[in-house]
């Protein structure tokens, strides 16, 4: 049977409460769904022995930059057996702004997610080690924000005298 | 000044206490020291920090502190349009910089559903098979140089400028030349240009076993790097190893086979793996590599129709300067194009290539104007450094600076 | 610090030793190369075979400061770097000079983002400014013989005589954790 079609068939009928959402857009399946089954729903995914999605390519986040469900966290993942790519999303509010970490499925989600925190301010739980990516450990601000200016906000960062 | 000063910072020492291994030595000393191998140091492969912790000269836990060259290109590719950005990919991975604009514009492409023509493809791979070329000469160069034997850095530097005069010939710039275009590639490729190609080709199978031949056998090189920083399979998959560092661990797994883009599909050549996973098996692939992308570009040489070099979409690919000159239409659509952009419809898109160090992809959102709305590097050294602590435990030093080289992190894309 | 310091306060005839000094600092400039990104690239493509540096008396590229007296900064510099910059530049012994490879630490370059510092001569006194993205080889050679001009130029009068106690060093501290 075809990919497009299994996955999602195979996660309704594990998770018949979860609300799916599937698009398909350039020949790229995308599924979204509430951040509280982020965790059950990568073990799943990776676990299956028909699916084996084992390589977490990428995590990211979309900031909206509207009042309610403000940023939109990315799992772009892989599965070596098939050769097929899958996009997963879950919505996160800005009041609210946690999510469960992925990185007790896959250890490469480690870093992706530090730097997911760095950029944009969202907290994972059950993280090893949230720290700051990019930016010294002292910058007070998150710089992919849509509300945070591209040329820095003057003062944020130390320069030695000359 | 006072936070300049304290340059290990509590957080990250902390890290550094907590990073959980399970390596214990038998006749531990008393005490262990923390030593810094600062953003500045010989090895050049560029402003990696890395904290260690060590008893004696054994590393028992291993912290990478990245960012020293984080400058904002996620940030700004929300402010250019799309045909802004190329020159700023080219500074992606600036050893290989062809194969980086070859994965934006590919990308870019997907996103607006826009096809180039046969012959720009062909010249986009012979171009991204040189730069894969260009990065394992400098990563071979480097990492022997850095184990001690720097002859061969400079050998295959210069093997290394014979690549870049043919980059100079064929768009005028030999570094960071941003060649390619949405919908094709900027100009023609000159005969001149494709002879030296051929002519590169064919004297560079036995340049490259002279330099073989200096270290291959060499008792000291096969000691200082024969099972160091081994890997096992499975645990280079879990955390995201990429490129030929995963082919080193016995898997065969390829973009340009798994997943093909351009015209890879109707080109023959070989995945070359190995299966100890350390650092002699990793230089050989390298060696390996060269030799496939070798054989790839005479083919496609041989291959290369003729035919146009630009996409037939006006709307959405920028016309050629002397037709702007002279005709209204085309002049209309430069303006148009490069003021407002080509407007690929809402939606999202991730393409990956399989670039010099390993899937290079970038994540595309865009909501229907010039702009992408946001834009994401999926950088292959970003993963690899962060296998790099379970690669070191264990080792001495010495070792360690055989492990990065090996490994050949860019820090312009582990950073973005 | 210096022959001719010494000689200048003791009076004497100062100018052929001053031609001979600085013939002999401007035939041997030890560059060291503070390579951050893609003109460190170009830096190490001086060094190569085709452009060679090394007949220009700059024989070695030394990495540590302590031993060097130019320092070309290659790479965009961030403000997270710049802080190590500074410092390698304070480790560096009179006299010294820097040159600032390329646009992005001549000016920031095409980076105007929140965290690339915009042009190093913010923090760093610059002698030499050298445009292109990243600047030919031959260019860094062009501006290394600018600088030697510069050295050849200088005078006994314009290095003072500083006694070794008054300069100030800054040596890293070793973090050492008991266990016990």
């Amino acid at each position: 049977m075809d990919l497009k079609t299994l996955i999602p068939q195979k996660l309704k009928e594990k998770f018949p409460t979860v609300d799916f959402e599937v698009s398909d857009y350039r020949d790229e399946l995308t599924i979204k769904f509430d951040k509280k089954y982020i965790v059950e729903v990568c073990k799943f995914l990776k676990s299956d022995s028909e699916l084996e999605f084992s390589l977490c390519s990428d995590i990211t986040a979309i900031d909206w930059a509207t009042r309610k469900n403000r940023f939109t966290v990315v799992y772009n993942i892989f599965s070596m057996k098939h050769n097929f790519r899958l996009r997963l999303k879950a919505d996160v509010d800005e009041g609210d702004c946690k999510i469960d970490s992925v990185s007790s499925v896959w250890r490469a989600a480690n870093w992706q997610e530090r730097e997911t925190y760095d950029m944009y301010g969202i907290k994972f739980n059950n993280h090893p080690d949230l720290r700051r990516m990019y930016m010294p450990e002292e910058f007070e601000y998150h710089p992919l924000r849509k509300d945070f200016p591209l040329m820095g906000i003057p003062g944020s960062l130390p320069l030695p005298k000359k | 000044m006072d936070q300049l000063e304290n340059q290990v910072h509590p957080k990250i020492l902390e890290a550094l206490l907590n990073a959980r291994n399970d390596y214990t030595l038998d006749d531990a000393l008393e005490n262990e020291m923390v030593l810094n191998m600062g953003p500045q140091h010989p090895a050049t492969h560029g402003v990696l920090r890395l904290l260690l912790r060590l008893d004696g000269e054994r590393i028992i836990g291993c912290v990478p502190d990245l960012g020293y060259l984080h400058r904002g290109y996620e940030k700004m590719a929300e402010n250019m349009s799309y045909y802004e950005y190329i020159p700023h990919t080219d500074r992606l991975d600036y050893i290989s910089p062809m194969a980086n604009n070859v994965a934006w514009v590919l990308a870019v492409e997907k996103l607006a559903g826009i096809e180039a023509p046969k012959r720009a493809q062909y010249i986009r791979m012979m171009i991204a098979e040189l730069a894969r070329i260009a990065s394992h000469l400098v990563a071979i160069g480097s990492f022997a140089m850095d184990v001690g034997a720097l002859t061969i850095f400079l050998w295959t530097l210069r093997e290394r400028e014979k690549i870049l005069d043919i980059w100079d010939i064929l768009c005028g710039a030999r570094f960071t030349n941003s060649y390619t275009r949405i919908g094709g590639v900027a100009n023609d490729a000159q005969p001149e240009a494709l002879a030296k190609a051929k002519w590169f080709i064919d004297q560079f199978e036995p340049n490259l076993a002279e330099v073989e031949q200096l270290i291959n056998t060499n008792r000291i090189f096969i000691e200082r790097v024969d099972g160091v920083g081994a890997i096992s399979k499975e645990d280079a998959i879990d955390l995201g190893f990429c490129g030929p560092n995963l082919r080193a661990c016995g898997v065969e797994f390829d973009l340009r086979r798994n997943v093909p883009y351009l015209c890879y599909n109707e080109i023959d050549f070989k995945i070359p793996t190995y299966t100890e996973g350390d650092c002699l098996a990793r230089y050989f692939l390298r060696l390996d590599e060269c030799r496939e992308s070798a054989k790839i570009i005479k083919q496609v040489l041989e291959k290369m129709p003729q035919g146009p070099v630009h996409a037939d979409m006006p709307k959405k690919v920028l016309p050629q300067k002397d037709e702007v000159y002279t005709k209204m239409e085309e002049l209309i659509h430069d303006f148009m194009i490069v003021n407002f952009g080509i407007n690929p419809p809402v939606g999202e898109i991730y393409h990956a290539i399989e670039g010099s160090k390993g899937e290079l992809g970038f994540y595309l959102v865009s909501k229907g104007d010039g702009k992408p709305w946001k834009c994401k590097i999926r950088s292959p050294s970003f993963n690899n450094i962060q296998a790099l602590p379970k690669l070191v435990i264990g080792h001495l030093i010495s070792d360690v600076v055989a492990i990065i080289g090996s490994i050949d992190p860019i820090m312009g894309e582990a950073d973005k | 610090m210096g022959l001719e310091a010494y000689l200048k306060d003791n009076g004497f005839f100062t100018t052929k030793i001053d031609a001979i000094i600085a013939w002999a600092r401007k035939s041997s400039v030890w560059p060291m190369p503070m390579g951050i990104s893609c003109c460190a690239i170009e830096m190490m493509a001086v060094g190569d075979p085709k452009y060679d540096i090394a007949r220009f008396g700059s024989e070695v590229m030394r990495f540590t400061p302590r031993q060097c007296d130019l320092m070309i900064v290659a790479g965009t510099v961030t403000y997270k770097m710049a802080p190590v910059v500074r410092k390698i530049y304070d480790q560096m012994p009179e006299p010294k000079w820097v040159i600032a490879m390329g646009a992005c630490t001549s000016s920031g370059g095409m980076y105007r983002s929140y965290s690339v510092v915009q042009g190093i001569d913010q923090f760093l006194p610059v002698d030499v400014y050298l445009a292109g993205c990243p600047p030919r080889p031959d260019n860094l050679l062009h501006a290394l013989m600018k600088i030697q001009d510069k050295i050849g130029k200088t005078k006994a009068s314009e290095f003072p005589n500083i006694p070794l106690n008054k300069i100030d060093i800054n040596l890293p501290e070793l973090n050492v954790i008991q266990k016990n």
